[in-house]
């Protein structure tokens, strides 16, 4: 009876969203009070219904009902509680579920806080906002139902996939949709402009906020994405360019552009063509990335085995999206009023060089990741492109970057000397560049990648520390959050670098044969395996490894890396035994007993054990939690709220 | 030429001159890091090409790894099995930790180069969901096992003089 109530509320949430998406839209046009009344309790309606969907499929998950279709196959009366909550979103149907959910969440969001905006702008943003609803709630009932039934039911259930039983990936897909989901406000914003024809500074102050908190869950998506894949994993790799990597890369990259473009519109009034423009694009991105994941086009590790009636489905959606909002853009946008002029030594030239460089990547990204699709429907053979050609681009398009970063917050808008920035800068860049030589002489190995980064990170973090100086030397000037929310963001970069191009560079790895009692000596750490164990977990077997890690003949640690073998679906699964520290990590996996295949003693032999010594690891996602942190206080800028309130109010009246 | 015109210019100059650099840096780093995918069959049958025979071009090799292949010399870090498309089979040898999901009558990728007759691999990938066999390996072997199926009307009304 239950999930038929979940199914339900999700036809009526269907309705609600196209009564959201096509009253208020018209309303708007013809001038229609009550019309365009219409879209808040619309939006507040629809969050209602699909939060009953998912809780029901949250409470069929618990209870284990395994005539829902969906449970039966990812879930198991062994599955411990925690994970019962998680699995929801543990595959295809749960997870586009998550994504409606979201964005009902966005949406009640964007109707709740728009109270002080004009009417009829808010009846064409929600209306925006209710047509991708209509999208994905179709989407949803029409080729993913996860309420279908399995009559007779089971009684067992094929469990969840083991590498989604981890806590990293109880936060990893939400904190994603949060972040991709999160762009249609900016979105929805953008082609409201584009259907009124103008574009009013007040209105993108205040979605200045919406795509610093999306960008920053995006930015928190993907590090835990990432943290996850190197302790889950059992590689110790961090980043992949795998295609699904790449996938929610490119939003994240055009959504750094976004932020930094509207900066300058909602300040000079420049760019306006082109913050609308990377708005479509950062959110067509984020429905590209969910077609890619979806539609098992790609070979990733994240591919599920797809049916091709949802592949299409989304295609022509995507295609509806990104068509129909690039046609309003060609026949909107040049109606846009031109921003205040600046020379080419200005703050805004140096924005326009941040965004070039970041949609470049972008691009770059985009043609590594589809090139083999494209190259497999002309028929030029079955190819996969390889990280260098990633890792080579994206370094030569960020370096520049990198060095324009400190420049920024010093220069001024509109024109700007270019010896004082420079002036300024000048001590710090020297010092920058003799630490880099100092890394370069002292590094044990990998002199020129350390060197590069050590360099990179001081200079962004002196750059940054200069700008924050002069804020605090000069009387009377405040120091805001919005600046604050940069300065983290920046620093962010900073240590990103330091732990990127460290551990690159530092990294020690080996495969080695261990048999029990054997030691051998990686780096400055010697390991002393002591043999394997088997323990029982609560759906799994395990074969638990004892290894001492040593150091100087004193022992740091006793590390237990794991393989497990799963109850149902005899999965088998890598825990990483990770000691962890600011400096460096110690990574020890366990990959297969050694001994002849019919020896039922093999586990207690000799094993085979990967071995990594990661410096710098943790300042990977360390940077990337400043960045997301900084996109989060930057939101918090008063700026974005009071103001508005009172002009919006003021332009009613009169 | 007024001063607006002429900075307008030499802005447009600039981007071409930067879309030619980035054309050319992107298709160099294409055209070194693109691996094609083959099967045995094509390797052993010199559809792969010259270079893909003689060792010289990495390549992806993809298939099922062959029952009762898998061989592995008593504490060391070699293994050896053999990759095959239904067509034909071709020996591999790989040093270093196989992933999880590896097992013989799986799907696999490996990653590597030809020496002499056997595939040296450096990377090998298995996929983690057991009811998913990659789509390009599929489409590979869908075609292999075509060719030993029975003629479907359109190769029939090919073949008919």
């Amino acid at each position: 009876m239950l999930p038929e109530i979940g199914q339900v509320a999700l036809v009526l949430a269907l309705l609600v969203s196209l009564l959201q998406a096509t009253l208020p839209l018209a309303g708007a046009q013809r001038g229609r009070t009550s019309w365009m009344s219409v879209a808040r309790p619309a939006a507040f309606a629809q969050l209602l219904l699909v939060l009953c969907a998912f809780l029901v499929l949250t409470v069929s998950f618990v209870m284990q009902d395994f005539s829902v279709r969906y449970v039966a196959e990812n879930s198991n009366s062994l599955l411990p509680v925690i994970y019962r909550y998680t699995a929801v979103w543990g595959s295809h149907e749960g997870s586009l579920l998550l994504w409606a959910l979201i964005l009902a969440g966005w949406t009640g969001a964007v109707a709740e806080f728009s109270r002080k905006l004009p009417d009829e702008v808010v009846a064409r943003v929600l209306g925006v906002m209710g047509l991708v609803s209509v999208g994905f709630l179709s989407f949803l009932i029409f080729t993913s139902n996860p309420f279908a039934r399995l009559l007779p039911a089971v009684a067992e259930g094929r469990d969840l996939n083991p590498l989604l039983q981890d806590p990293g990936m109880i936060i990893h897909p939400p904190m994603l949709y949060l972040g991709y989901v999160g762009f249609v406000v900016p979105f929805a914003f953008a082609v409201a402009a584009l259907i009124d024809g103008r574009m009013d500074a007040r209105w993108l102050r205040w979605t200045r906020p919406w795509t610093n908190v999306a960008w920053g869950f995006l930015t928190l998506g993907i590090a835990i994405g990432s943290w996850w894949a190197y302790y889950e994993l059992g590689w110790g790799g961090w980043w992949f360019w795998d295609p699904v990597e790449n996938a929610s890369f490119m939003p994240w990259l055009v959504g750094a552009a976004l932020l930094h473009s509207q900066a300058v519109t909602e300040k000079r009034g420049s760019f306006r063509g082109w913050t609308v423009l990377l708005a479509i694009a950062a959110f067509s991105l984020s429905l590209l990335g969910t077609f890619l994941v979806r539609s098992g086009v790609l070979t990733s590790v994240h591919a599920f085995a797809a049916d091709p009636a949802r592949g299409l489905f989304i295609l022509i959606f995507l295609a509806i999206v990104v068509g129909g909002s690039l046609l309003l853009y060609a026949l909107r946008a040049p109606r846009f009023e031109e921003g205040a002029p600046f020379a080419a030594s200005s703050r805004e030239t140096l924005l326009l060089a941040n965004n070039l460089l970041l949609v470049s990547a972008c691009g770059m990204v985009l043609l590594g990741t589809l090139y083999p699709l494209l190259a497999d429907a002309l028929d030029l053979g079955k190819i996969s492109v390889g990280p260098p050609y990633f890792g080579f681009l994206f370094v030569l398009l960020m370096t520049p970057l990198v060095l324009l970063l400190p420049f920024g917050p010093l220069t001024r808008w509109q024109r700007e000397q270019p010896s004082k920035p420079l002036a300024m800068l000048a001590p710090w860049a020297i010092l920058a560049l003799v630490l880099g030589a100092v890394a370069y002489f002292t590094a044990p190995q990998g002199p020129l990648k350390t060197a590069a980064g050590v360099a990179g990170s001081a200079w962004a973090l002196l750059g940054t520390a200069r700008f924050v100086w002069t804020r605090f030397k000069g009387n009377g000037r405040r120091f805001t959050p919005e600046m604050l929310g940069m300065t983290l963001a920046h620093t962010g970069i900073a240590v990103f670098l330091v732990g990127a191009l460290l551990v690159e560079a530092q990294n020690t790895q080996r495969e080695l044969p261990l048999a029990p009692g054997q030691t051998v000596e990686v780096g400055k750490y010697a390991f002393r395996f002591e043999g394997v164990e088997e323990t029982q977990g609560p759906n799994y077997v395990s074969d638990l490894g004892h290894v001492q890690v040593l150091r100087d003949g004193k022992p740091v640690t006793l590390l237990h890396p794991e393989k497990r073998a799963y109850a149902s679906g005899g999965q088998v699964m890598t825990e990483a035994g990770i000691h962890s520290g600011v400096f460096g990590d110690v990574y020890v996996a366990l990959g297969e007993p050694l001994g002849a295949a019919d020896d039922p003693d093999r586990a207690n032999g000799a094993w085979a054990v990967r071995v990594h010594i990661k410096p710098f690891v943790r300042w990977i996602w360390l940077g990337a939690a400043l960045m997301a942190l900084g996109g989060f206080v930057t939101a918090l800028d008063r700026r974005f709220r009071a103001k508005p309130v009172q002009a919006a109010t003021t332009e009613q009246r009169a | 030429m007024n001063p607006i015109r002429k900075r307008r210019l030499w802005m447009i100059a600039a981007l071409v001159v930067a879309s030619a650099i980035a054309v050319t840096l992107v298709a160099l780093a294409l055209q070194r890091n693109v691996a094609y995918l083959y099967t045995p069959a094509e390797v052993l049958g010199g559809q792969a090409g010259e270079a893909v025979s003689a060792g010289t071009a990495k390549f992806r090799l993809g298939g099922m790894v062959a029952e009762h292949s898998f061989k592995r010399e008593e504490g060391s870090m070699e293994v050896r099995f053999a990759v095959t498309d239904g067509d034909a089979q071709l020996p591999v040898s790989y040093t270093g930790i196989l992933p999880d999901l590896f097992r013989e009558n799986q799907a696999v990728v490996a990653t590597g180069h030809m020496r002499g007759d056997t595939f040296v691999a450096e990377q090998v990938l298995a996929k983690h969901d057991e009811t998913y066999v990659p789509k390009e390996v599929a489409d590979k072997m869908g075609l292999a096992h075509q060719k030993h199926g029975v003629q479907t009307p359109a190769d029939a009304a090919a073949d008919a003089p």
